[in-house]
């Protein structure tokens, strides 16, 4: 630990490469909030670093005065994984999109959730491809208009939120671009977890799929459409207050009463069991009447890193005193072995 | 009382072990192995095993044999045809009978020759009963029955009893042939530690088979073979796969770098997996990832951190691996793939052996995506190969396939164990600071003689950067689109494979005047030498030159191969390597090709190469 604090800017945190995203994307909102929330982490650029596939959103590294690698489609996870394992003195960043993260490479997303890398993982959910102009992705609606589905798309989507919390992930996050303050309070949480910390970050495409949150930034129809979760708060919201969400007897999910005496649920992200939070991610519609932003789960579980470093560093104990030379000598000897004078 | 005994004198045996895949027969040839090489005889090895684990039993495709050749002189191979044959059943039997020469030893399980088992194989008479085995030294032996039978009073089941049989034929050619057996009694203890029983029963079942044999009237002659000259020094037997997983732990300890694997299992490759998770002691980190693509990726993102990024794989997984692999070409980042060949395409014939993937190494990427790529000759030298390819990744920071197969793999031989301190030196420097004259930080600012980049490492101050797969602006490591920086970068990075230090290729031409040179590269080492060795005792000359790296060739590959009137080139595949000199040489070499899955034998080597060299 440096002895004095890191007296870092948002501007140090700035490379020299210029920013080659369209003019009005909300891939520009969510690199200055990332500007801005960095220094507050008291980590010196050196020991940061960003990983990211291939889309809009992986582009994100290459402006960050940070160590960073823009690697392949949907293979993020997996790379991160073999720095952040062999590496724990950096704090590992995947940046990724829906395309990159749910299609091609939703293998490696869900792996690392379940293994819990110590990785911070921001899912930019823009509900189309942009960077390769505008085909649907997996989290595009059913039915969707896109160059490669002038009839509509035939394609069921992805709750990224449901998909994180099925893969084990510890936890699970959503935010939106235009928020600098909520995505700011999401980024602060999501450093501080050990273990795989999930965001999801609702990303505007003004380009191919403009407006698709719009409901959930407009000032008319915000205040009913979102439900901003707040461990240990009851889960009211709407203009006035009028909605709660509430766990009906007998069924499952939760559902969103509208009745000012309803007896809303307390929020709690630190359940062991799944099933709330998963609840939570089900209560928007189509429609994205009821999204829930901020942390659906937050759980302490040891991470792959700890487990995996802590096997070689046992291993290592029992050998001390040993040079490597003198262990490699006894490994080549081992076995069966015999002299020929 | 047992029978005086006749010893005879043998300079080199061939047995082979054959039986159901249950019948541990692995188990059985790596044992007589391990005694064969206590006794200091030059030893090679070929197990053959079907891919299920468990095939109908009894079945031909269930059939699993192990092959062991031992001599008083050094050997290149496990032996083309073998003097003596174990056969556990009918099917064992049926299997092999067609690679026996005349003359030579059966010893079978007469116990499993019921009308069922004959029937299962399509014998429909009993073999043992009729002329078909004339002329060969056929020993029928109740194998089951007398093991079950000396373990009587033994606490074990019967079925417990009837499995130590393989002990009970261990035992008998161990006596046959003159074998120590403390190892075995050892390994026994050690196996079997858990249940003492199972200890006894096994020591007894071998005891039992070696008293048979000494005993019995039906093996009148005994045989030694005398240990090989060998050069001094302390020795073990070992398999190319775990010669291969030492080798990445040696050149983990002498470039003082973190060994990190990445891998999915596969045959026949996951040995490698296997052996290096137990070398953590030694710094290994060995994740098992969710796929072949995961595998290579955690392994570049370790090797991005300053680790030794490994990746051990086969044919298939190559193929998932290509994308990444090219990523680390334009990274340029030290990494290490192992794929350890099998026959193919597709899943093909996982337990087989082939050289089919010396195309993908070379060619099987998208964009100009050269990499470096070695191949180990025999099982104890995939130790050195694996040295040699960390070498190369770590020197010139660039992906580097190591190229073994099923062959070198499961095959084993005596390794001369080398002194740590002899190994080569492979420590390597991170980037410290800036690098330019203006004091400056260039990521792709080339050492001028190996041209590789800095190997930057996350967390150095001042050095903060970024990489990717976008083509980079030489030196600085932007990204640039710009048409003359791309065709620049394109030459620079296949120079610099290019420009890899290489041994030249050494020719063993005793004679110094064969007109006719025979090249090869990887397993066929053994099966290649062996047929030059046979056509220079009978006085006909051959030059022999063996390559271990395919890319970059040596310097003086060309000069070579144009000074003889014809160049040979056995392959196990269609052509692979003889295409690369033709297009390369203009040398319009005789490429000759099997896939079948098995080694060459030597033999058809040695006839093959006559007709060659007297046409030439
Ligand atoms: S295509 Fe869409 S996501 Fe990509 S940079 Fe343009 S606006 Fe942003």
């Amino acid at each position: 630990m440096p002895s004095t604090p890191l007296q870092l800017t948002a501007k140090d945190f700035k490379s020299d490469q210029e920013v080659r995203w369209c003019p009005g994307c909300g891939d520009y909102s969510i690199l200055a909030s990332m500007q801005r929330f960095l220094p507050e982490l008291g980590i010196p650029r050196e020991k940061i670093v960003f990983i990211s596939g291939i889309g809009c959103s992986s582009r994100f590294p290459y402006y960050l005065n940070t160590y960073g690698m823009h690697s392949i489609h949907g293979r993020a996870p997996a790379i991160a994984t073999g720095l952040s394992v062999s590496r724990p003195d950096l704090q590992t960043w995947v940046i990724t999109g829906d395309g990159d993260a749910l299609s091609i490479g939703g293998n490696h997303l869900i792996h690392a959730l379940r293994r819990n890398v110590n990785l911070k993982i921001l899912l930019f959910n823009n509900k189309i491809y942009g960077l390769t102009k505008g085909q649907y992705s997996p989290t595009s609606e059913v039915g969707k208009i896109t160059k490669s589905t002038p009839s509509g798309s035939a394609d069921y989507p992805f709750n990224p939120i449901s998909l994180a919390l099925g893969a084990e992930a510890s936890f699970v996050a959503r935010t939106i671009d235009s928020d600098n303050k909520h995505l700011t309070s999401v980024l602060r949480a999501a450093a501080e977890h050990q273990g795989s910390a999930f965001v999801e970050i609702y990303q505007n495409c003004n380009i191919f799929n403009d407006n698709a949150f719009e409901v959930l930034k407009d000032n008319e129809t915000r205040d009913n459409y979102l439900i901003r979760l707040e461990h240990g708060e009851p889960l009211k919201f709407g203009k006035d207050s009028q909605f709660s969400v509430t766990h009906p007897a007998g069924s499952f999910g939760l559902t969103v009463e509208e009745s000012p005496t309803a007896e809303a649920l307390v929020h709690d992200a630190h359940q062991e069991d799944p099933a709330y939070a998963f609840a939570l991610s089900r209560l928007a519609g189509p429609d994205l009447r009821y999204t829930p932003i901020g942390i659906f789960r937050s759980i302490t579980r040891p991470s792959y890193d700890e487990i995996v470093r802590g096997q070689v560093a046992r291993a290592k104990e029992k050998a001390a005193g040993n040079s490597p030379e003198a262990d490699l000598t006894a490994l080549l000897n081992s076995g069966d072995t015999w002299t020929i004078l | 009382m047992t029978t005086p005994k006749h010893v005879q004198q043998l300079d080199r045996v061939v047995i082979r072990f054959a039986g159901d895949s249950g019948d541990g027969m692995q188990l059985t040839g790596d044992r007589f192995t391990s005694e064969t090489a206590q006794l200091g005889n030059d030893i090679s090895t070929l197990p053959n095993f079907p891919a299920e684990i468990r095939a109908p039993a009894g079945t031909l495709p269930g059939v699993s044999s192990f092959q062991v050749a031992f001599a008083d002189y050094d050997i290149l191979t496990p032996g083309d045809a073998p003097n003596v044959l174990v056969a556990m059943n009918p099917a064992a039997l049926k299997a092999n009978l067609a690679e026996l020469r005349k003359g030579a030893t059966i010893i079978v399980n007469t116990d499993e020759f019921s009308k069922r088992n004959l029937q299962k194989v399509g014998y429909e008479t009993n073999p043992l009963e009729d002329d078909s085995l004339a002329g060969y030294d056929v020993h029928q032996v109740g194998l089951t029955s007398m093991t079950v039978g000396a373990l009587e009073g033994h606490p074990v089941s019967k079925k417990d009893a009837e499995r130590a049989k393989n002990m009970f034929a261990l035992g008998l050619l161990s006596w046959l042939y003159s074998r120590p057996y403390e190892s075995t009694m050892t390994f026994l203890e050690r196996k079997f530690a858990a249940r003492p029983e199972l200890v006894a029963a096994n020591k007894a079942a071998f005891s039992a088979g070696w008293s048979f044999g000494e005993t019995t009237e039906g093996f009148a002659v005994r045989y030694e073979v005398a240990p090989a000259h060998m050069r001094p020094g302390n020795y073990r037997n070992i398999t190319g796969n775990t010669a291969l997983a030492l080798g990445l732990v040696a050149a983990g300890v002498r470039s003082k770098l973190p060994v990190f694997l990445g891998a999915y299992p596969i045959t026949p490759a996951s040995d490698i997996l296997h052996e290096l998770s137990k070398h953590k002691k030694l710094g290994v980190t060995t994740v098992q990832a969710e796929d072949e693509i995961a595998a290579i990726g955690v392994a570049l993102g370790a090797a991005y951190g300053g680790a030794l990024g490994v990746t051990t794989t086969s044919g298939p997984g190559v193929a998932l691996k290509g994308e990444t692999i090219s990523l680390a070409v334009a990274l340029e980042l030290p990494l290490v793939i192992v794929d350890v060949q099998r026959a193919g395409p597709s899943t093909g014939l996982p337990t087989k052996t082939e050289q089919a993937d010396l195309n993908m190494a070379l060619f099987g990427r998208h964009g100009e995506a050269p990499v470096a790529i070695v191949a180990p000759q025999s099982p104890a030298d995939c130790f050195y190969a694996a040295l040699e390819a960390c070498r190369i990744a770590i020197t010139y920071r660039t992906p580097v396939i190591l190229l073994s197969d099923g062959y070198v793999a499961n095959g084993s031989e005596p390794w001369l164990l080398p002194e740590v301190s002899d190994l080569p030196d492979l420590q390597t420097t991170f980037a410290e600071g800036p690098n330019g004259e203006d004091g400056k930080f260039y990521p792709y600012l080339r050492d001028p003689q190996t041209l590789a980049r800095p190997w930057a490492v996350p967390g150095v101050a001042g050095l903060e950067h970024r990489i990717g797969g976008l083509e980079k602006a030489d030196k600085t490591g932007d990204i640039s689109y710009d048409p003359a920086n791309h065709d620049f970068m394109v030459r620079t990075r296949a120079a610099r494979i290019e420009a890899i230090d290489v041994p030249d290729i050494e020719v063993e031409d005793p004679s110094e005047t064969a007109n006719v040179l025979v090249l090869g590269w990887g397993s066929t080492y053994g099966p290649i030498g062996a047929a030059a060795r046979a056509l220079r005792q009978r006085g006909l000359n051959v030059a022999q030159a063996h390559l271990r790296h395919l890319n970059p060739l040596p310097k003086n590959l060309g000069e070579v191969l144009k000074s003889y009137d014809k160049v040979v080139i056995p392959e196990m595949n269609l052509g692979q390597l003889a295409h690369v000199i033709r297009a390369r040489y203009l040398i319009d070499v005789v490429a000759y090709n099997q896939v079948r899955g098995m080694p060459f034998t030597s033999s058809q080597l040695e006839s093959m190469l006559e007709e060659v060299i007297k046409n030439a």
